[in-house]
């Protein structure tokens, strides 16, 4: 069930109106029940995999909790009586058991997510080699990958990690533990919420509030005209020079370079606003994942801004253990004599972010294209990084153009088109494609072919290129303007005409029904 | 709180006059092309006709009921569309015996050869104008091919929305009320295009099984007729082209079905001699349908059947009819003969 189809739309009113009507003890089960429902229009069988990642969750955190309590319950009872050392020993043992527990929990949920999302692509790299050796290929298995599946395993890992180092207690609860898993809004693109913040909004009462239902609402509506207006009218030119690369070369790729951008930004947060705007018509709050990225001055700054949910786990969960491992930590150890503290920390600093940005890549799908856009964002990133007294000297020397407004935003401008150019390895999908296709790039043959005509011969025409400019000009403005909803809130009948436009353009400027290709959201195929 | 809940409902009255207003706007016109306009015309005429002709372009442009009033003074009504399929015919004939009930229906056989939804634009020609009832649900749910969705016919705005930035002049003229283009469904051609691939026939078919589904909609089309005591009768309008060929193999089937069930089956491929119709001045599209001339001699050779065969030939109507009847003649004179 898409965001945009008429059905999800359907639901989601029953669903409003259903939550509110229940009484406030059962609304969580209410929420449960809702998200069943809209996980079941994806597919009855992929509910095997849902309900094996909240059953083994719950089995894994439960005993994790159980061995921890009986540490805690242990120590204490031996507190007088047991030395410091024998105590920290016990603690150790302990340790490493529950240790054991999670590792079951992350490689039966990881593996389960492997497999689905990884087999295919395995076995047609091995069949390469194995075509090296004149051997015979095995045959690509073609396995269906559940609603989401990278976004509540991701989520639900999180949550036992952090049941592992105790930062929350585990839900006793298995169907309160299975709404946090399947919490509908946000299944199918995130964001990828923590337990600790999620879950006890989730099982708590919530009454209608006005407040939260409008901004709720208006959130909804936001990021159906991203999605409906932006995102899917852009997609139109750009699936004609995608259909046939050949043809659109040069300047063509740039400005398809630009165009994917603009498409996916206002696809994903579309996207985004709409599951946020959702929670919030309900009461509760979910996790921003963008804060405006596209005015990012650098690379580490963007992805500070973009997809912040993502970024903050594998930072959490990958990162962070990752440098603080044992071979990590003797690493730093032996190169620390040799190189120096700053040397031998940054070896290590990016050695961790090379398997960060490799997971990410992998994480967002089975494709070189991804795992050569994840290891180049962290080039990119660790070159930025070796530049810095570079570039501190040069802001040093040069103050005045430095802090000027049109250094800032030409380091935007670069910032943007730099991560546009690497983005576009998702939209090739094909590595040497895409490097191939950044080569013509850089001749700009074609730029006057696309201001005489060459861009009305994209699938748009002059209207559909004035209503993007439009939109872009409208989310531009609004992403200036701090705390809008608040200041609209306070004068209602600004508010109420603001709406009634923003639904009107959606229904009259989306690009949806008939003709149009019923797309669906980027983020939905992670 | 409460200028809030005011201004909320005050939002929702403008979203609605807005939506009313944006919907008259983008729904499509047909001012280019009028067999868009001929469903929603019937509703202003519906009501005591003696015979409703139903089926797809070849009973609206094969039967004047202006004419067959004239000559025969049977007052009849052509609810027929392009393209129009079997389950569009049988649910608008149910819908037309929610507004009368005619002594005759005359269904014309062509559109047995489709089981399945066609196109969306003949779709929407046929069905956009039918008044809501359980009958144009069905007729919808029916009819809709892969993308269409039934709310888009609920509010046809959120199908022709992308219009907004294609209108003309004639969307605003026509934004709460159609032109009228038909003559009690008759759509006239006053064009001559002879004939020019007389010899060619339709291509080879693997199976030659009309659909069951069209079937099975006849069947309902019978039973109702039945139910309402009214007759069915079929038809096969004289046009051949190779285009839309009628293989003897489904007249066979049509055949064999009306002699089970009792009904009359009038095939005119063979008898456009008899009818007089010359395909070098009686089409107006080189022999795919009939121009109002070729129309005239066919309404007419019909008119004399249903005399002869099926007891139109003592019925009597009042003051009021007549006189409506010849208005109608008039006005279609006045077009034919412009």
């Amino acid at each position: 069930m898409l965001f945009t189809s008429y059905t999800f739309i359907a639901f989601l009113c029953v669903m409003l109106a259903a939550y509110f009507l229940t009484p406030k003890r059962a609304q969580w089960i209410t929420l449960l029940v809702g998200s069943y429902v809209f996980y079941a229009f994806a597919g009855a069988w992929y509910f095997v995999f849902i309900l094996f990642t909240t059953v083994s969750a719950y089995i894994i955190s439960r005993l994790l909790h159980r061995v921890k309590q009986k540490e805690d319950e242990y120590i204490s009872s031996v507190k007088d009586t047991l030395g410091k050392e024998e105590r920290k020993a016990y603690r150790a043992r302990s340790k490493k058991k529950r240790f054991n527990i999670l590792l079951w929990g992350l490689v039966l949920n990881f593996g389960v997510l492997a497999v689905l999302k990884y087999t295919a692509f395995a076995v047609t790299n091995a069949n390469n080699i194995l075509a090296l050796f004149g051997k015979e290929a095995i045959s690509v298995p073609s396995l269906l990958l559940p609603m989401g599946i990278s976004f509540y395993t991701f989520q639900t890992c999180g949550y036992l990690i952090d049941v592992y180092r105790a930062k929350v207690e585990p839900e006793k609860n298995i169907a309160k533990l299975a709404l946090f898993v399947s919490f509908f809004p946000q299944i199918v693109q995130g964001p990828i919420s923590r337990f600790g913040e999620l879950h006890e909004q989730l099982v708590a009462p919530h009454k209608f509030d006005l407040k939260n239902f409008t901004f709720g609402v208006q959130r909804i509506l936001w990021g159906f005209f991203k999605k409906l207006v932006i995102a899917d009218r852009v997609l139109v030119a750009m699936n004609t020079m995608l259909d046939a690369p050949e043809n659109y070369k040069g300047a063509y790729v740039l400005l398809l370079v630009i165009l994917y951008s603009i498409q996916i930004y206002a696809d994903f947060t579309g996207g985004i606003d709409i599951t946020i705007g959702i929670a919030e018509a309900m009461g509760i709050r979910l996790a921003e994942n963008f804060d405006r990225p596209f005015s990012s001055k650098s690379t580490k700054e963007y992805w500070r801004r973009w997809h912040i949910t993502m970024g903050s786990w594998f930072r959490d969960y990958i990162f962070v253990p990752i440098s603080v491992t044992r071979p990590m930590l003797r690493l730093n150890k032996a190169l620390t004599p040799k190189c120096g503290r700053l040397v031998a920390s940054k070896v290590v600093a990016y050695t961790a972010r090379t398997v960060t940005w490799l997971a990410t890549g992998i994480w967002h799908g089975a494709g070189w294209n991804f795992i050569v856009w994840g290891l180049l964002n962290c080039l990119v990133i660790i070159v930025s990084e070796s530049f810095e007294p570079l570039y501190k000297k040069f802001h040093d020397k040069f103050p005045r153009l430095t802090s000027s407004s049109a250094y800032g935003v030409f380091m935007s401008v670069r910032t943007f088109l730099l991560m546009s150019v690497i983005r576009s390895l998702d939209c090739y999908r094909n590595v040497p494609l895409t490097f191939s296709m950044w080569a013509s790039m850089l001749t700009f043959k074609g730029i006057g072919d696309i201001f005489s005509g060459g861009a009305l011969e994209l699938g748009l025409g002059v209207s559909d290129f004035l209503i993007i400019f439009i939109a872009i000009a409208v989310v531009f403005v609004v992403s200036k303007i701090s705390d809008i909803r608040e200041k609209l809130y306070q004068r209602p009948v600004l508010s109420a005409a603001l709406c009634v436009t923003l639904f009107i353009s959606i229904i009259m400027f989306g690009a949806y029904s008939v003709g149009y290709d019923a797309s669906q959201f980027i983020y939905n195929q992670f | 709180m409460k200028k809030r809940i005011i201004t909320g409902i005050c939002a929702v009255l403008i979203t609605a006059l807005l939506l009313v207003i944006l919907n008259g706007l983008v729904v499509p016109k047909y001012t280019d092309n009028a067999e868009g306009l001929l469903t929603r015309e019937y509703y202003d005429e519906a009501g005591d006709h003696d015979v409703i002709f139903v089926g797809d372009c070849e009973v609206y442009e094969s039967f004047i009921p202006a004419y067959l009033w004239e000559k025969h003074g049977i007052s009849s009504y052509v609810r027929g569309n392009a393209q129009q399929l079997v389950w569009q015919s049988y649910y608008m004939l149910e819908d037309t015996f929610r507004y009368e009930t005619p002594k005759a229906v005359v269904f014309n056989v062509l559109a047995l050869k489709y089981g399945e939804p066609q196109s969306e634009a003949y779709n929407r020609m046929t069905l956009d104008g039918m008044k809501w009832s359980q009958s144009k649900i069905e007729a919808i749910k029916a009819s809709m091919t892969e993308d269409e969705a039934l709310i888009e016919y609920m509010l046809p705005m959120l199908r022709f929305h992308s219009r907004i930035t294609q209108l003309t002049r004639d969307d605003f003229k026509y934004i709460f009320n159609a032109k009228k283009v038909s003559h009690s469904g008759y759509l006239m051609q006053k064009g001559i295009v002879p004939m020019t691939s007389a010899e060619e026939q339709g291509r080879n078919l693997r199976d030659y099984t009309l659909p069951q589904t069209a079937m099975d909609y006849l069947e309902k089309m019978r039973l109702l007729c039945q139910e309402n005591g009214t007759e069915l009768i079929l038809i096969k309008s004289p046009t051949n082209s190779w285009a839309y060929w009628w293989y003897e193999e489904w007249d066979e089937q049509v055949r064999e079905y009306s002699k089970e069930n009792g009904l009359a089956y009038y095939n005119f491929i063979d008898d456009v001699e008899e009818i007089g119709i010359d395909y070098n001045t009686d089409t107006y599209d080189a022999g795919v349908h009939l121009n109002v001339y070729g129309a005239e001699k066919m309404t007419d050779y019909f008119g004399k059947m249903l005399k002869e065969n099926h007891g139109f030939d003592e019925i009597e109507h009042s003051q009021a009819v007549a006189s409506a009847w010849n208005a109608r003649v008039e006005e279609y004179y006045k077009e034919r003969n412009e």
